[in-house]
């Protein structure tokens, strides 16, 4: 159905494509792998037409046809609809009004809006989203947006649909039922590739896999006779016979205990986000934090991390067996906790500074005597924790906005070591980085808790949370529903204490 | 500390940074820009442009909109915008005026007084920017109509004056020649003081960047190369020093200069130096990081504005002064000017960039605008179309040198 052969694209000082192929056939799911930078999306914009014929090296065809598209109208009039990872609705209009953007169900000009509410509904139907179609955007969650998505790509007439990291952004509830949806729309005859790095979703779903690697085809192979290990070899080129660092823990004294946590949602106050939560982080461990999307994981955290969410906070806080307050961010920094957030484009850095003033940015009081920083002190922090972390940048004067996900990550991390805290909550410390830098990050948690600082995890991979915890917090609806230690937790268990009390809370 | 430096270079932890040029067509731009327009008009005045008491008129006249520039840069750095300082700079004129001439208080506490009626005024508008959320824009805009009513509330139709002799030297006058002239050949006499205070100036700026320098050298940090480095002092110690010699052949050095200078260095160690600085701009680059790392985020915005108001209370004392008469009218658009001359020194609309030193620049380019069409003889529309399309242009360059840095 789809053929691109000898793609090539480069962008001043990079060459992002040479020679990829790629060939999709009808009615499969075609899952396309590789690290940040592989070249995955630069792909994905050349087949949707965002980067315009003439602008890349090679051809492709579709159907039969060679396509010369100018931009996105001309792909998606031949059929090829792209669903990209950075959502692309408008908050404040409905549903339906957000399916038929730039596409309006309009006689003579005016906009029928029976036919628009009507036809909206059918195709929400076809998606499995029960929601009333003049609902607006902004007050549905990220999973039932991506459905906003899809059920926009199938208003118009959808042959191929390319998903750009569908489910980063996912729980495993959502992403369960987008991948149902995928197979649903195979059953239709509706052609997708995704663009994923959850490979476990990529072995669930998909027919057929292709590898690429530093902007080259590395390889397609059937879905059925592969492994996983076997697609990251391929992905990093070399055998990664362990995704997690060996660790052996030292396990301390209590360093915070929450206790009876209790946290109203600012906007609803009758909502309890958290409700009455009791964990223990002890010096020298990694402990986990589960649950689902919606469970309150972030907004159990930030509430500790100086009532950053919520209102109507109630519980201790038990720092080294004395009760705490943490009022404000800076409280809990002086208390010794940080916090580092899943966003870390929305709430970690500012973009447009250099390496060294966004590592410096909590900690700065450090570099600093009477109200005034030492710039040089801080130039030789950065370059310290560049050295220590591994920041592969040219220099520390270099801009966050133009680092890798992985680097980036690494320079939140970086700011948040040099405030010294005891407790480090890292939310999502992995989400959006590639398998080699994953490693990385990993290694850096092991040798945090080495130094004797209780480290608190959340992520939405459950195999991450085995491979590096030593024991997992299981959160639903508000409530930590289970405790397991590293021997007795599986995938299967953490899902059950994951999913218990869901029926109080629809 | 540097024995840790040298230890982490010896054991190859820090690497030797590169020697290298350091020329960023981005924040360059701006200073280039304002060297064309400066020979651009010196062409085209057939050289009036540079001679002794233009320059001084210059600085003179557009003084309180370099003060209030310093004050808006910090304030659009930190994403915010203040609208209302024409009116605030009348309404501050005014109440200097009651005090000095109808209540004959003594000038320098009048002064006083005045600084901290502006800061009340800033704190007013600080209060509601900061800590219940209205946008700048909105606050300053009906701050702009209320000050100006004031205005009008305390001076009715007509203006006050005249003011007390030691605000008018402020704001008009030069400082003495206590050691008397010296020839300068073909130059002519110049005043002895004046060129001691050119010669220490560039002595200082030759001192400070040497000395910032070396730290960055035991730091192993990037620096230019020694010429370079040189050149670049030198270059600058020449137009300091041109600058000086023009006003010591004139009437010596103006006293708004001396103020300025000061408020340019201060305020440049505050946004460079400066804790509170670092804060500003964290502020600006991104609001939630910045609440997430600790800062005092109502706080800062507050007193950003409290700062913008005493500054604007400076600018409406020297300005009334000037005239030598609180008008009614006074200060009406300098907010614009002000506005104008942040981001025609590479301030960003969205915030968390820009440097004092840019919208002082930024001020200047217009001012030497203003004052090169006036001696051409061009009418006063004309002016306004070249400093409107200028303004265009310079943010036009923003962001077209942005886009091409994120592209390659």
């Amino acid at each position: 159905m789809l053929t691109m052969t000898g793609i090539g694209k480069s962008f001043p000082g990079v060459r992002a494509l040479a020679e990829v192929s790629l060939s999709v056939r009808r009615g499969e799911i075609h899952a396309i792998c590789g690290e940040n930078g592989a070249g995955k999306s630069t792909l994905m914009k050349v087949l949707s037409g965002v980067y315009p014929h003439g602008t890349y090296d090679g051809e492709f065809s579709f159907d039969g046809d060679v396509c010369r598209f100018g931009g996105i109208r001309d792909s998606e009039r031949a059929g090829i609809v792209i669903i990209h990872q950075e959502l692309a609705l408008c908050p404040q209009l409905s549903i339906a009004e957000n399916i038929f953007l730039g596409n309006e169900q309009a006689t003579g000009g005016l906009i029928d809006w029976n036919r628009t509410n009507h036809r909206a509904a059918e195709l929400l139907d076809r998606v499995g989203l029960r929601e009333p179609a003049v609902t607006p955007v902004g007050e549905l969650g990220v999973g039932k947006q991506q459905l906003v998505e899809i059920a926009k790509a199938l208003s118009k007439e959808v042959k191929l649909l390319i998903l750009d990291e569908p489910t980063a952004a996912l729980g495993a509830d959502d992403s369960a039922h987008l991948l149902d949806l995928l197979r649903g729309l195979r059953a239709d005859g509706v052609t997708s590739v995704i663009v994923s790095h959850k490979l476990n979703e990529v072995m669930a779903v998909a027919d057929s896999i292709t590898i690429l690697r530093d902007g080259r085809t590395i390889e397609t192979m059937d879905a059925g006779d592969v492994t996983e290990d076997r697609i990251i070899a391929g992905m990093v080129g070399r055998d990664l016979e362990h995704r997690f660092p060996p660790h052996e823990p030292k396990i301390g004294k209590v360093a915070l205990r929450i206790e009876d946590w209790t946290v109203r949602n600012p906007t609803r106050p009758d909502h309890l986000v958290v409700d009455r939560a009791n964990l223990v982080l002890r010096r020298g461990e990694i402990v986990g934090l589960a649950g689902l999307m919606g469970a309150g994981r972030t907004e159990l955290a930030m509430s500790v991390f100086g009532r950053s969410y919520g209102r109507d906070i109630s519980g201790r806080l038990v720092k080294d067996g004395r009760p705490i307050e943490a009022r404000t961010v800076r409280e809990a920094v002086a208390h010794g906790i940080a916090y580092v957030t899943e966003d870390r484009k929305r709430y970690g850095l500012n973009l447009i500074e250099d390496v060294k003033r966004n590592i410096s940015a909590a900690g700065l009081s450090r570099l600093a005597r009477r109200g005034w920083v030492n710039e040089n002190e801080e130039y030789r922090v950065a370059g310290r924790f560049r050295q220590s972390m591994n920041i592969k940048v040219p220099t520390v004067s270099t801009a966050v906005g133009t680092l890798s996900g992985g680097n980036q990550q690494k320079v939140v991390l970086s700011k948040w070591i040099f405030t010294d805290p005891d407790v480090l909550i890292l939310d999502e410390p992995t989400r959006g980085i590639d398998v080699g830098a994953k490693y990385e990050i990993y290694s850096i948690i092991n040798r945090l808790a080495d130094e004797g600082k209780a480290v608190l995890v959340i992520s939405s991979e459950l195999p991450e949370l085995l491979g590096l915890c030593d024991r997992i917090y299981t959160l639903a609806a508000g409530r930590i529903t289970g405790e397991l230690s590293r021997e007795q937790a599986t995938q299967e268990r953490l899902m059950q204490h994951m999913t218990r009390n869901q029926e109080h809370y629809p | 500390m540097s024995s840790t430096v040298e230890a982490e270079r010896i054991s190859g932890k820090i690497d030797r940074a590169p020697r290298r040029w350091s020329f960023n067509p981005r924040q360059s731009g701006i200073y280039v820009a304002f060297a064309l327009i400066v020979v651009l008009f010196s062409v085209l005045t057939g050289g009036t442009m540079l001679q002794p008491e233009n320059i001084s008129n210059i600085i003179v006249q557009n003084s309180y909109v370099l003060i209030l520039a310093i004050g808006m840069i910090l304030i659009i750095i930190a994403g915010h915008i203040d609208l209302s300082a024409g009116s605030v700079v009348a309404v501050t004129g005014a109440v200097s005026a009651v005090l000095m001439v109808n209540m004959h208080v003594p000038w320098l506490l009048a002064l006083l007084i005045t600084l901290v009626v502006g800061g009340i005024i800033g704190a007013w508008q600080g209060y509601w920017i900061a800590y219940f959320g209205i946008p700048a824009f909105i606050v300053t805009l009906a701050g702009m109509l209320v000050f100006r009513a004031l205005t009008l509330t305390v001076l009715g139709n007509q203006g006050i004056g005249p003011f007390p002799d030691p605000i008018r030297t402020l704001s008009n006058g030069f400082t003495d020649g206590y050691l008397g002239n010296v020839g300068l050949g073909p130059l002519g006499g110049a005043d002895v003081v004046s060129l001691l205070v050119g010669v220490l100036v560039v002595a200082g700026i030759g001192f400070s960047q040497w000395r910032t320098r070396r730290g960055r050298v035991q730091y192993l940090q990037a620096v230019d190369p020694f010429p370079v480095f040189l050149l670049k002092i030198v270059g600058a110690g020449v137009v300091v020093l041109a600058v000086v010699v023009q006003l010591a052949r004139f009437k010596n050095i103006p006293w708004v200069l001396v103020l300025l200078a000061a408020l340019v260095l201060g305020y440049s160690l505050l946004t460079t130096r400066a804790v509170f600085g670092r804060r500003i701009y964290a502020i600006g680059g991104n609001l939630q990081a910045a609440t997430l790392s600790g800062v005092k985020v109502k706080s800062v915005v507050f007193w950003i504005f409290v700062n913008m108001g005493v500054l604007s209370a400076l600018a409406g004392v020297i300005f009334a002064g000037r005239l030598n008469q609180a008008g009614p009218t006074a200060g009406t658009s300098f907010e614009l000017d002000a506005i104008a001359a942040a981001f025609i020194g590479g301030a960003a609309v969205q915030g968390g960039v820009g440097k004092v030193i840019g919208a002082i620049t930024g001020g200047l380019i217009m001012a030497v605008i203003n004052n090169g069409m006036s001696l051409i003889g061009a009418p006063s529309e004309q002016v306004m179309l070249v400093k409107g399309l200028v303004l265009l242009a310079a943010v036009a360059y923003d962001i077209w040198t942005k886009r091409r840095a994120t592209r390659s």
